[in-house]
Protein backbone atom coordinates (compact mmCIF):
# COMPACT_ATOMS: atom_id res chain seq x y z
CA UNK A 1 0.00 0.00 0.00
CA UNK A 2 1.44 3.58 -1.08
CA UNK A 3 1.95 5.55 2.17
CA UNK A 4 2.84 8.61 0.21
CA UNK A 5 2.05 9.55 -3.65
CA UNK A 6 3.29 12.75 -4.87
CA UNK A 7 1.40 13.70 -8.24
CA UNK A 8 3.23 16.08 -10.71
CA UNK A 9 4.98 17.97 -7.72
CA UNK A 10 6.26 21.50 -8.72
CA UNK A 11 7.64 24.62 -6.83
CA UNK A 12 8.98 27.48 -7.64
CA UNK A 13 11.63 30.10 -5.77
CA UNK A 14 11.19 33.53 -7.39
CA UNK A 15 11.55 32.93 -11.02
CA UNK A 16 13.53 29.48 -10.60
CA UNK A 17 11.88 26.76 -11.06
CA UNK A 18 13.16 24.76 -8.48
CA UNK A 19 10.43 21.19 -8.77
CA UNK A 20 9.52 20.09 -12.40
CA UNK A 21 6.71 17.44 -12.07
CA UNK A 22 7.49 15.29 -9.88
CA UNK A 23 5.29 12.32 -9.57
CA UNK A 24 6.55 9.49 -7.03
CA UNK A 25 5.02 6.79 -5.55
CA UNK A 26 6.59 5.54 -1.89
CA UNK A 27 5.51 2.39 -0.24
CA UNK A 28 4.98 1.47 3.34
CA UNK A 29 7.93 0.51 4.87
CA UNK A 30 10.25 0.76 2.51
CA UNK A 31 13.85 2.91 2.16
CA UNK A 32 14.22 5.49 -0.66
CA UNK A 33 17.03 7.61 -1.23
CA UNK A 34 16.54 10.73 -3.05
CA UNK A 35 20.22 10.96 -4.82
CA UNK A 36 21.15 14.14 -7.09
CA UNK A 37 23.82 16.73 -6.82
CA UNK A 38 23.72 19.68 -4.54
CA UNK A 39 20.75 22.04 -5.84
CA UNK A 40 18.87 19.41 -7.63
CA UNK A 41 15.73 19.51 -5.74
CA UNK A 42 16.22 16.81 -3.39
CA UNK A 43 15.20 19.33 -0.17
CA UNK A 44 12.64 21.08 -2.05
CA UNK A 45 11.00 17.84 -2.38
CA UNK A 46 11.48 16.61 1.22
CA UNK A 47 9.98 20.10 2.58
CA UNK A 48 6.77 19.40 0.60
CA UNK A 49 6.39 15.78 1.49
CA UNK A 50 6.52 17.12 5.62
CA UNK A 51 4.49 20.24 4.48
CA UNK A 52 6.72 22.89 5.60
CA UNK A 53 6.13 24.72 2.26
CA UNK A 54 2.96 24.82 -0.28
CA UNK A 55 3.57 24.01 -3.71
CA UNK A 56 3.28 26.00 -6.67
CA UNK A 57 1.51 22.74 -8.39
CA UNK A 58 0.54 19.39 -7.56
CA UNK A 59 -0.49 17.62 -4.66
CA UNK A 60 0.90 15.05 -1.94
CA UNK A 61 -1.48 12.48 -0.67
CA UNK A 62 -0.85 10.72 2.57
CA UNK A 63 -2.47 7.38 3.22
CA UNK A 64 -4.27 7.75 -0.38
CA UNK A 65 -5.92 11.37 1.79
CA UNK A 66 -5.35 14.47 0.28
CA UNK A 67 -3.50 17.03 3.03
CA UNK A 68 -5.26 20.11 3.15
CA UNK A 69 -4.44 22.89 5.56
CA UNK A 70 -6.89 21.32 8.34
CA UNK A 71 -5.20 18.05 8.19
CA UNK A 72 -1.68 19.43 7.92
CA UNK A 73 -0.77 19.81 11.64
CA UNK A 74 -2.47 16.15 12.08
CA UNK A 75 -0.37 14.76 9.11
CA UNK A 76 2.74 16.15 10.08
CA UNK A 77 2.83 14.37 13.46
CA UNK A 78 3.04 11.61 11.73
CA UNK A 79 5.79 12.27 10.03
CA UNK A 80 9.02 13.52 11.31
CA UNK A 81 12.00 14.89 9.61
CA UNK A 82 15.66 15.67 10.26
CA UNK A 83 16.75 18.42 8.30
CA UNK A 84 20.34 19.24 6.68
CA UNK A 85 22.32 20.33 9.52
CA UNK A 86 19.60 20.48 12.27
CA UNK A 87 19.25 22.75 14.74
CA UNK A 88 18.95 21.67 18.38
CA UNK A 89 17.05 24.25 20.79
CA UNK A 90 19.03 26.23 23.55
CA UNK A 91 18.01 23.81 25.90
CA UNK A 92 19.56 20.83 27.48
CA UNK A 93 19.18 17.15 25.77
CA UNK A 94 16.33 15.92 27.82
CA UNK A 95 14.37 19.27 27.05
CA UNK A 96 15.42 18.69 22.81
CA UNK A 97 13.89 15.13 22.58
CA UNK A 98 10.96 15.54 24.67
CA UNK A 99 9.58 18.51 22.94
CA UNK A 100 8.29 16.54 20.33
CA UNK A 101 6.02 14.70 23.00
CA UNK A 102 5.27 17.72 24.71
CA UNK A 103 3.90 19.04 21.46
CA UNK A 104 1.59 16.29 21.21
CA UNK A 105 0.58 16.69 24.77
CA UNK A 106 2.19 13.58 26.13
CA UNK A 107 1.33 12.87 29.58
CA UNK A 108 4.43 13.94 31.88
CA UNK A 109 4.36 10.36 33.34
CA UNK A 110 5.21 9.23 29.65
CA UNK A 111 7.48 11.41 28.45
CA UNK A 112 10.67 10.72 30.69
CA UNK A 113 10.61 6.74 30.09
CA UNK A 114 10.75 7.25 26.61
CA UNK A 115 13.17 10.44 26.05
CA UNK A 116 15.54 8.06 27.96
CA UNK A 117 14.86 4.76 26.32
CA UNK A 118 15.45 6.97 23.02
CA UNK A 119 18.27 8.52 24.53
CA UNK A 120 19.93 4.65 25.45
CA UNK A 121 19.42 3.79 22.00
CA UNK A 122 21.18 6.14 20.10
CA UNK A 123 24.03 6.10 22.42
CA UNK A 124 23.08 9.39 24.35
CA UNK A 125 22.64 8.10 27.41
CA UNK A 126 24.09 10.31 30.78
CA UNK A 127 24.06 13.26 28.30
CA UNK A 128 20.22 14.53 29.30
CA UNK A 129 21.63 17.36 31.35
CA UNK A 130 23.51 18.58 28.75
CA UNK A 131 22.93 21.95 26.65
CA UNK A 132 22.43 20.22 23.53
CA UNK A 133 24.43 23.61 22.02
CA UNK A 134 27.44 22.21 23.31
CA UNK A 135 27.57 18.89 21.93
CA UNK A 136 29.59 17.74 18.39
CA UNK A 137 28.44 17.46 15.17
CA UNK A 138 27.91 13.77 15.50
CA UNK A 139 26.25 14.02 18.52
CA UNK A 140 24.21 17.15 17.76
CA UNK A 141 22.90 14.69 14.61
CA UNK A 142 22.04 11.65 17.32
CA UNK A 143 19.52 14.17 19.33
CA UNK A 144 18.18 15.25 16.28
CA UNK A 145 17.55 11.75 15.15
CA UNK A 146 16.58 11.47 18.84
CA UNK A 147 13.88 14.24 18.97
CA UNK A 148 12.57 12.77 15.11
CA UNK A 149 12.08 8.92 16.18
CA UNK A 150 10.95 9.35 20.04
CA UNK A 151 7.67 10.02 18.65
CA UNK A 152 7.66 6.36 16.52
CA UNK A 153 6.79 8.62 13.57
CA UNK A 154 5.62 6.21 10.47
CA UNK A 155 7.60 8.05 8.24
CA UNK A 156 10.98 9.61 8.43
CA UNK A 157 12.48 12.05 6.25
CA UNK A 158 16.07 12.91 6.40
CA UNK A 159 17.77 15.58 4.40
CA UNK A 160 21.62 14.75 3.98
CA UNK A 161 21.62 13.21 7.38
CA UNK A 162 25.31 12.01 7.51
CA UNK A 163 26.93 14.74 5.59
CA UNK A 164 29.78 16.25 7.42
CA UNK A 165 30.48 13.55 9.87
CA UNK A 166 33.31 11.06 11.06
CA UNK A 167 33.44 7.60 9.34
CA UNK A 168 32.73 6.14 12.92
CA UNK A 169 29.15 8.56 13.73
CA UNK A 170 28.07 8.01 10.18
CA UNK A 171 28.06 4.12 10.47
CA UNK A 172 26.49 4.53 13.64
CA UNK A 173 23.40 7.15 12.33
CA UNK A 174 23.27 4.99 9.31
CA UNK A 175 22.51 1.69 11.70
CA UNK A 176 19.82 2.87 13.66
CA UNK A 177 18.16 4.14 10.17
CA UNK A 178 18.05 0.24 9.49
CA UNK A 179 17.17 -1.06 12.85
CA UNK A 180 14.32 1.60 12.32
CA UNK A 181 12.89 0.49 9.47
CA UNK A 182 13.48 -3.48 9.77
CA UNK A 183 12.27 -3.52 13.27
CA UNK A 184 9.16 -0.63 13.20
CA UNK A 185 8.83 -1.22 9.22
CA UNK A 186 8.88 3.06 9.49
CA UNK A 187 9.08 4.17 6.05
CA UNK A 188 12.12 6.45 5.58
CA UNK A 189 13.33 8.86 2.89
CA UNK A 190 17.00 10.04 2.70
CA UNK A 191 18.11 12.74 0.51
CA UNK A 192 21.49 12.43 -0.47
CA UNK A 193 24.41 13.51 -2.52
CA UNK A 194 26.38 10.41 -1.86
CA UNK A 195 25.17 7.66 -4.11
CA UNK A 196 27.36 4.88 -2.58
CA UNK A 197 25.14 5.70 1.04
CA UNK A 198 22.16 5.24 -0.98
CA UNK A 199 23.24 1.97 -1.92
CA UNK A 200 24.05 0.87 1.30
CA UNK A 201 20.73 1.62 3.19
CA UNK A 202 17.76 2.14 0.19
CA UNK A 203 15.26 -0.73 -1.35
CA UNK A 204 14.78 1.77 -4.40
CA UNK A 205 16.65 5.12 -5.19
CA UNK A 206 15.42 8.01 -7.44
CA UNK A 207 17.89 10.24 -9.03
CA UNK A 208 17.22 13.88 -9.01
CA UNK A 209 18.68 16.33 -11.81
CA UNK A 210 17.95 20.10 -12.20
CA UNK A 211 14.08 19.57 -10.35
CA UNK A 212 13.12 16.59 -12.22
CA UNK A 213 12.77 12.80 -11.28
CA UNK A 214 14.86 11.60 -13.60
CA UNK A 215 15.23 7.83 -12.77
CA UNK A 216 13.50 6.27 -10.21
CA UNK A 217 14.50 1.91 -9.47
CA UNK A 218 16.67 -0.28 -7.50
CA UNK A 219 20.19 0.53 -6.77
CA UNK A 220 21.46 -2.17 -9.28
CA UNK A 221 19.31 -0.85 -12.00
CA UNK A 222 20.16 3.03 -11.39
CA UNK A 223 24.41 2.22 -10.62
CA UNK A 224 24.14 -0.50 -13.79
CA UNK A 225 21.52 1.01 -16.09
CA UNK A 226 21.31 4.44 -15.96
CA UNK A 227 18.61 5.85 -18.04
CA UNK A 228 20.61 8.97 -19.31
CA UNK A 229 24.20 10.91 -19.05
CA UNK A 230 23.28 12.81 -16.39
CA UNK A 231 22.50 9.56 -14.06
CA UNK A 232 25.34 8.42 -15.65
CA UNK A 233 27.36 10.77 -14.84
CA UNK A 234 26.15 11.10 -11.09
CA UNK A 235 26.35 7.13 -10.21
CA UNK A 236 30.29 7.12 -11.23
CA UNK A 237 30.03 6.06 -14.83
CA UNK A 238 33.78 7.16 -15.74
CA UNK A 239 33.73 6.02 -19.42
CA UNK A 240 30.99 7.52 -21.41
CA UNK A 241 32.02 7.21 -25.21
CA UNK A 242 30.10 7.88 -28.17
CA UNK A 243 29.37 5.13 -30.67
CA UNK A 244 27.22 3.56 -33.24
CA UNK A 245 26.25 0.34 -33.78
CA UNK A 246 27.31 -1.52 -36.58
CA UNK A 247 25.67 -5.05 -36.10
CA UNK A 248 23.13 -7.20 -33.79
CA UNK A 249 22.41 -10.53 -33.48
CA UNK A 250 20.32 -12.15 -30.88
CA UNK A 251 21.52 -9.29 -28.73
CA UNK A 252 25.53 -9.32 -28.82
CA UNK A 253 25.97 -5.78 -30.63
CA UNK A 254 28.92 -4.57 -32.47
CA UNK A 255 29.47 -0.83 -31.31
CA UNK A 256 32.42 1.56 -33.26
CA UNK A 257 33.76 4.25 -31.19
CA UNK A 258 36.48 6.34 -31.46
CA UNK A 259 38.11 3.68 -34.72
CA UNK A 260 37.45 0.66 -32.62
CA UNK A 261 35.28 -2.24 -31.80
CA UNK A 262 33.81 -2.79 -28.86
CA UNK A 263 30.97 -5.54 -27.82
CA UNK A 264 27.99 -5.07 -25.67
CA UNK A 265 24.63 -6.79 -24.81
CA UNK A 266 21.96 -4.47 -25.63
CA UNK A 267 18.77 -4.13 -27.81
CA UNK A 268 20.14 -1.34 -29.66
CA UNK A 269 19.29 -2.05 -33.05
CA UNK A 270 21.83 -1.53 -35.80
CA UNK A 271 22.78 2.32 -37.13
CA UNK A 272 21.92 3.24 -33.75
CA UNK A 273 23.69 6.02 -32.28
CA UNK A 274 24.53 5.75 -28.69
CA UNK A 275 26.81 6.68 -25.74
CA UNK A 276 28.59 3.38 -24.38
CA UNK A 277 28.73 3.59 -20.67
CA UNK A 278 31.31 1.18 -18.54
CA UNK A 279 31.78 1.45 -14.89
CA UNK A 280 35.45 1.90 -14.31
CA UNK A 281 35.17 -0.77 -11.53
CA UNK A 282 34.08 -3.23 -14.20
CA UNK A 283 37.69 -2.55 -16.42
CA UNK A 284 40.29 -4.73 -15.37
CA UNK A 285 43.96 -4.56 -15.88
CA UNK A 286 46.62 -7.04 -16.80
CA UNK A 287 49.95 -7.21 -18.19
CA UNK A 288 49.13 -10.10 -20.86
CA UNK A 289 46.15 -10.63 -23.13
CA UNK A 290 43.69 -11.50 -21.43
CA UNK A 291 42.24 -15.24 -21.84
CA UNK A 292 39.36 -14.73 -19.67
CA UNK A 293 35.74 -14.77 -20.95
CA UNK A 294 35.95 -10.68 -21.14
CA UNK A 295 34.81 -10.29 -25.00
CA UNK A 296 36.56 -6.48 -25.14
CA UNK A 297 40.14 -6.55 -24.76
CA UNK A 298 42.27 -3.43 -25.44
CA UNK A 299 45.96 -2.79 -25.32
CA UNK A 300 47.25 0.48 -24.32
CA UNK A 301 49.69 2.92 -21.99
CA UNK A 302 48.73 3.92 -18.33
CA UNK A 303 48.84 7.54 -18.47
CA UNK A 304 47.84 8.02 -14.62
CA UNK A 305 47.62 6.81 -11.34
CA UNK A 306 45.92 7.63 -8.59
CA UNK A 307 45.84 6.60 -5.39
CA UNK A 308 42.14 7.30 -3.11
CA UNK A 309 42.25 5.37 0.11
CA UNK A 310 42.81 1.08 -0.58
CA UNK A 311 41.58 2.01 -4.53
CA UNK A 312 43.88 2.86 -7.44
CA UNK A 313 41.81 4.95 -10.51
CA UNK A 314 44.25 4.14 -13.58
CA UNK A 315 43.89 6.21 -16.90
CA UNK A 316 44.84 4.02 -19.75
CA UNK A 317 45.50 5.47 -22.96
CA UNK A 318 44.11 2.75 -25.61
CA UNK A 319 43.28 5.25 -28.84
CA UNK A 320 40.50 6.21 -26.40
CA UNK A 321 40.99 6.83 -22.58
CA UNK A 322 39.53 4.01 -20.44
CA UNK A 323 39.77 4.67 -16.65
CA UNK A 324 39.58 1.62 -14.77
CA UNK A 325 39.20 1.45 -10.54
CA UNK A 326 41.23 -1.71 -9.26
CA UNK A 327 42.59 -1.88 -5.28
CA UNK A 328 45.83 -0.62 -4.85
CA UNK A 329 46.85 -4.16 -3.53
CA UNK A 330 46.38 -5.27 -7.43
CA UNK A 331 47.86 -2.12 -8.44
CA UNK A 332 51.19 -2.86 -6.48
CA UNK A 333 50.85 -6.29 -7.54
CA UNK A 334 51.01 -5.48 -11.47
CA UNK A 335 53.49 -3.26 -10.55
CA UNK A 336 51.67 -0.64 -12.40
CA UNK A 337 53.26 3.03 -13.52
CA UNK A 338 52.71 5.77 -15.84
CA UNK A 339 53.84 4.60 -19.13
CA UNK A 340 53.53 0.80 -18.84
CA UNK A 341 52.13 -1.33 -21.30
CA UNK A 342 48.87 -2.78 -20.38
CA UNK A 343 45.55 -4.66 -21.75
CA UNK A 344 42.69 -3.13 -20.01
CA UNK A 345 39.18 -5.57 -20.38
CA UNK A 346 35.55 -5.85 -19.86
CA UNK A 347 32.89 -7.99 -20.56
CA UNK A 348 29.96 -7.52 -23.21
CA UNK A 349 27.18 -7.66 -20.07
CA UNK A 350 29.31 -4.82 -18.11
CA UNK A 351 28.76 -2.41 -21.14
CA UNK A 352 25.34 -0.59 -21.10
CA UNK A 353 23.98 1.60 -24.15
CA UNK A 354 22.13 4.56 -24.04
CA UNK A 355 21.01 6.16 -26.99
CA UNK A 356 21.93 9.03 -28.52
CA UNK A 357 18.36 9.80 -30.24
CA UNK A 358 16.40 13.10 -29.31
CA UNK A 359 19.00 13.52 -26.51
CA UNK A 360 20.84 16.51 -25.68
CA UNK A 361 21.97 15.27 -22.44
CA UNK A 362 25.70 15.42 -23.65
CA UNK A 363 25.91 18.48 -22.45
CA UNK A 364 25.36 17.09 -18.79
CA UNK A 365 27.68 18.48 -16.28
CA UNK A 366 30.78 16.77 -15.78
CA UNK A 367 34.33 16.03 -17.63
CA UNK A 368 33.97 12.72 -19.84
CA UNK A 369 36.04 10.61 -20.77
CA UNK A 370 35.81 11.62 -24.82
CA UNK A 371 36.09 15.40 -24.02
CA UNK A 372 39.86 14.33 -22.04
CA UNK A 373 40.31 12.28 -25.23
CA UNK A 374 39.82 14.29 -27.83
CA UNK A 375 41.10 17.55 -26.39
CA UNK A 376 43.96 16.01 -26.34
CA UNK A 377 44.32 18.20 -22.64
CA UNK A 378 46.48 16.64 -19.62
CA UNK A 379 44.17 14.09 -17.61
CA UNK A 380 42.69 15.76 -14.39
CA UNK A 381 44.65 14.74 -11.41
CA UNK A 382 41.61 14.23 -9.28
CA UNK A 383 39.00 11.63 -10.80
CA UNK A 384 35.48 13.42 -11.63
CA UNK A 385 33.88 11.61 -9.04
CA UNK A 386 36.21 11.05 -5.48
CA UNK A 387 33.37 8.58 -4.10
CA UNK A 388 34.93 5.42 -5.16
CA UNK A 389 31.87 2.52 -5.55
CA UNK A 390 31.71 -0.66 -5.83
CA UNK A 391 27.99 -2.33 -6.62
CA UNK A 392 27.73 -5.37 -4.47
CA UNK B 1 3.68 51.11 37.99
CA UNK B 2 6.27 51.00 35.31
CA UNK B 3 6.63 47.18 35.94
CA UNK B 4 2.81 46.93 35.48
CA UNK B 5 2.94 49.03 32.18
CA UNK B 6 5.88 46.69 31.38
CA UNK B 7 4.01 43.63 31.77
CA UNK B 8 0.58 45.21 30.16
CA UNK B 9 2.66 45.94 27.03
CA UNK B 10 4.78 42.73 26.49
CA UNK B 11 1.31 40.95 27.00
CA UNK B 12 0.31 43.05 23.80
CA UNK B 13 3.15 43.39 22.10
CA UNK B 14 4.78 39.71 21.69
CA UNK B 15 2.08 38.54 20.04
CA UNK B 16 1.66 41.76 17.95
CA UNK B 17 5.55 41.78 17.46
CA UNK B 18 5.43 37.38 16.55
CA UNK B 19 2.49 38.25 13.91
CA UNK B 20 4.92 40.85 12.14
CA UNK B 21 7.72 38.54 12.53
CA UNK B 22 6.38 35.66 11.13
CA UNK B 23 3.89 36.73 8.46
CA UNK B 24 5.34 38.15 5.13
CA UNK B 25 2.19 40.81 4.41
CA UNK B 26 2.11 43.89 2.26
CA UNK B 27 3.46 46.85 4.26
CA UNK B 28 5.44 44.95 6.51
CA UNK B 29 8.27 47.35 5.88
CA UNK B 30 6.50 50.11 5.92
CA UNK B 31 4.61 48.99 9.03
CA UNK B 32 8.16 48.43 10.44
CA UNK B 33 9.63 51.92 9.34
CA UNK B 34 6.63 53.26 11.26
CA UNK B 35 7.29 51.34 14.14
CA UNK B 36 10.76 52.38 14.69
CA UNK B 37 9.68 56.03 14.02
CA UNK B 38 6.96 55.85 17.00
CA UNK B 39 10.49 54.76 19.16
CA UNK B 40 10.98 58.76 19.58
CA UNK B 41 7.08 59.48 20.06
CA UNK B 42 7.25 62.77 22.64
CA UNK B 43 6.25 61.05 26.19
CA UNK B 44 4.03 64.48 26.48
CA UNK B 45 2.09 63.53 23.21
CA UNK B 46 1.71 59.98 24.62
CA UNK B 47 0.23 61.35 27.52
CA UNK B 48 -2.47 64.14 25.70
CA UNK B 49 -3.27 61.08 23.15
CA UNK B 50 -4.19 59.01 26.00
CA UNK B 51 -5.66 61.91 28.12
CA UNK B 52 -7.92 63.13 25.48
CA UNK B 53 -9.04 58.94 25.48
CA UNK B 54 -9.84 59.54 29.25
CA UNK B 55 -11.23 62.69 30.10
CA UNK B 56 -14.68 63.13 30.87
CA UNK B 57 -15.63 64.03 27.38
CA UNK B 58 -13.21 61.18 25.84
CA UNK B 59 -14.34 57.79 24.23
CA UNK B 60 -13.36 56.17 27.68
CA UNK B 61 -14.82 58.98 29.45
CA UNK B 62 -17.37 56.68 31.49
CA UNK B 63 -14.30 54.59 33.34
CA UNK B 64 -13.57 57.73 35.50
CA UNK B 65 -9.56 57.01 34.96
CA UNK B 66 -8.38 60.52 34.60
CA UNK B 67 -5.87 61.30 37.08
CA UNK B 68 -5.37 57.52 38.30
CA UNK B 69 -2.98 54.89 38.63
CA UNK B 70 -4.34 53.05 35.85
CA UNK B 71 -3.95 56.17 33.32
CA UNK B 72 -0.52 56.56 34.00
CA UNK B 73 0.05 52.49 33.32
CA UNK B 74 -2.27 52.79 30.27
CA UNK B 75 -0.32 55.79 29.09
CA UNK B 76 3.23 53.96 29.97
CA UNK B 77 2.42 50.98 28.02
CA UNK B 78 1.29 52.95 25.31
CA UNK B 79 4.18 54.76 25.02
CA UNK B 80 6.70 51.90 24.89
CA UNK B 81 4.41 49.58 22.88
CA UNK B 82 6.60 50.28 19.56
CA UNK B 83 9.87 49.92 21.53
CA UNK B 84 8.55 46.70 22.40
CA UNK B 85 6.74 45.15 19.10
CA UNK B 86 10.65 46.65 17.09
CA UNK B 87 12.74 44.58 19.70
CA UNK B 88 10.26 41.67 19.54
CA UNK B 89 10.58 41.96 15.51
CA UNK B 90 14.54 42.23 15.98
CA UNK B 91 14.60 39.52 18.76
CA UNK B 92 12.63 36.64 16.80
CA UNK B 93 14.12 37.54 13.46
CA UNK B 94 17.76 36.78 14.98
CA UNK B 95 16.48 33.34 15.59
CA UNK B 96 17.88 30.81 13.14
CA UNK B 97 15.50 30.24 10.81
CA UNK B 98 15.45 26.93 10.95
CA UNK B 99 14.29 26.59 14.13
CA UNK B 100 11.13 27.43 13.13
CA UNK B 101 11.27 24.30 9.94
CA UNK B 102 12.28 22.16 12.90
CA UNK B 103 9.44 22.75 15.28
CA UNK B 104 7.10 22.00 12.71
CA UNK B 105 8.46 19.25 11.32
CA UNK B 106 8.27 17.97 14.94
CA UNK B 107 4.63 18.17 14.90
CA UNK B 108 4.26 21.82 16.41
CA UNK B 109 1.47 23.55 15.96
CA UNK B 110 2.14 27.39 14.45
CA UNK B 111 1.39 28.94 17.66
CA UNK B 112 3.76 26.06 19.59
CA UNK B 113 6.58 26.96 17.38
CA UNK B 114 6.10 30.93 17.64
CA UNK B 115 6.34 29.78 21.25
CA UNK B 116 9.63 27.75 20.81
CA UNK B 117 11.37 30.80 18.66
CA UNK B 118 10.42 33.20 21.32
CA UNK B 119 12.10 30.92 23.81
CA UNK B 120 14.82 30.45 21.81
CA UNK B 121 15.38 34.54 21.79
CA UNK B 122 14.74 34.74 25.49
CA UNK B 123 17.92 36.91 25.77
CA UNK B 124 17.02 39.43 23.51
CA UNK B 125 13.40 39.63 24.44
CA UNK B 126 14.70 40.04 27.76
CA UNK B 127 16.76 43.21 26.48
CA UNK B 128 13.65 44.70 24.94
CA UNK B 129 12.05 44.01 28.74
CA UNK B 130 14.47 46.09 30.37
CA UNK B 131 14.36 48.58 27.71
CA UNK B 132 10.88 48.81 27.75
CA UNK B 133 10.53 49.35 31.08
CA UNK B 134 14.02 51.79 31.57
CA UNK B 135 11.66 54.05 29.31
CA UNK B 136 9.02 53.64 31.41
CA UNK B 137 10.33 54.54 34.42
CA UNK B 138 12.02 57.36 33.51
CA UNK B 139 9.56 59.09 31.33
CA UNK B 140 7.78 62.47 33.30
CA UNK B 141 5.71 63.90 30.30
CA UNK B 142 2.73 61.01 30.35
CA UNK B 143 2.88 60.97 34.06
CA UNK B 144 2.30 64.11 34.49
CA UNK B 145 -0.19 64.46 32.07
CA UNK B 146 -2.42 61.45 33.04
CA UNK B 147 -1.56 61.14 36.79
CA UNK B 148 -1.88 64.95 37.67
CA UNK B 149 1.15 64.11 40.31
CA UNK B 150 -1.01 63.60 43.10
CA UNK B 151 0.71 63.19 46.45
CA UNK B 152 0.46 59.84 47.56
CA UNK B 153 -1.13 58.74 44.74
CA UNK B 154 -0.01 59.31 41.42
CA UNK B 155 3.49 60.94 42.54
CA UNK B 156 6.25 58.83 41.15
CA UNK B 157 9.93 59.30 41.06
CA UNK B 158 10.02 61.34 37.79
CA UNK B 159 7.10 63.79 38.67
CA UNK B 160 8.85 64.15 42.28
CA UNK B 161 11.96 64.77 40.66
CA UNK B 162 10.42 67.41 38.13
CA UNK B 163 8.38 68.96 41.47
CA UNK B 164 11.43 68.90 43.88
CA UNK B 165 13.45 70.67 40.79
CA UNK B 166 10.97 73.17 40.25
CA UNK B 167 11.35 74.40 43.93
CA UNK B 168 14.85 74.38 43.87
CA UNK B 169 15.33 71.50 46.13
CA UNK B 170 18.27 70.21 43.80
CA UNK B 171 19.65 67.60 46.40
CA UNK B 172 16.25 65.93 47.14
CA UNK B 173 15.61 65.82 43.26
CA UNK B 174 19.30 64.12 42.87
CA UNK B 175 18.64 61.57 45.23
CA UNK B 176 15.49 60.68 43.60
CA UNK B 177 17.07 59.97 40.63
CA UNK B 178 20.04 57.80 42.20
CA UNK B 179 16.64 55.91 43.70
CA UNK B 180 15.68 55.23 40.20
CA UNK B 181 18.43 53.99 38.85
CA UNK B 182 19.02 51.70 41.71
CA UNK B 183 15.64 50.54 40.75
CA UNK B 184 16.05 49.86 37.39
CA UNK B 185 19.66 48.63 38.33
CA UNK B 186 17.47 45.70 40.23
CA UNK B 187 14.97 45.05 37.79
CA UNK B 188 18.24 44.90 34.95
CA UNK B 189 20.01 42.19 37.14
CA UNK B 190 16.97 40.18 38.29
CA UNK B 191 15.60 39.82 34.61
CA UNK B 192 19.22 38.65 33.63
CA UNK B 193 19.38 36.21 36.69
CA UNK B 194 16.15 34.68 35.64
CA UNK B 195 16.85 34.65 31.79
CA UNK B 196 20.33 32.54 33.00
CA UNK B 197 18.57 30.01 35.14
CA UNK B 198 15.96 28.89 32.33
Amino acid sequence: MSQIEIADLQQRHGSRTTLKGVSLTIEKGEVLAIIGPTGSGKTTLLRLIDQLDKPAFGRVLFDEREVTPRLRTKIRRRISMVLQKPVVFDASVYDNVAYPLRVRKYSRKAIPEKVNTMLQTVGLDGYQKRNARTLSGGETQKVALARALVTDPQVLLLDEPTANLDPVSLNSIEEFILRFNRDKGMTIVIATHEMAQGQRLAHRIGVMMDGELVQVGKPADIFYTPSDLRVAHFVGVENILKGRITSNEGGLAQIETNGHSLEAVTDHRMGAEVHVCIRPEEVTISLQPPSSSARNSFGGEVKLMALSGPYARVEIDCGFTLIALITRRSAEDLGLKVGQQVHASFKATAVHVISRAGSNQAEAPGPTVESSATSGEPPDIKPPNQSLFFPS
Amino acid sequence: MSAASTILAALVCIPIGGLISFRSFRGKRFVLNMIQTLYSVPTVCVGLFVYLLISHSGPLGRFGWAFTPTAMVLGQALLITPIMIGMTVSALSGVDKTIRDTTLSLGASEAQAIWAIIKEARFAMGAGLILGFGRAISEVGAALILGGNIAGYTRVLTTAISLEATQGNFDTALAFGIILLCVALVIAVTVNVVQQRR
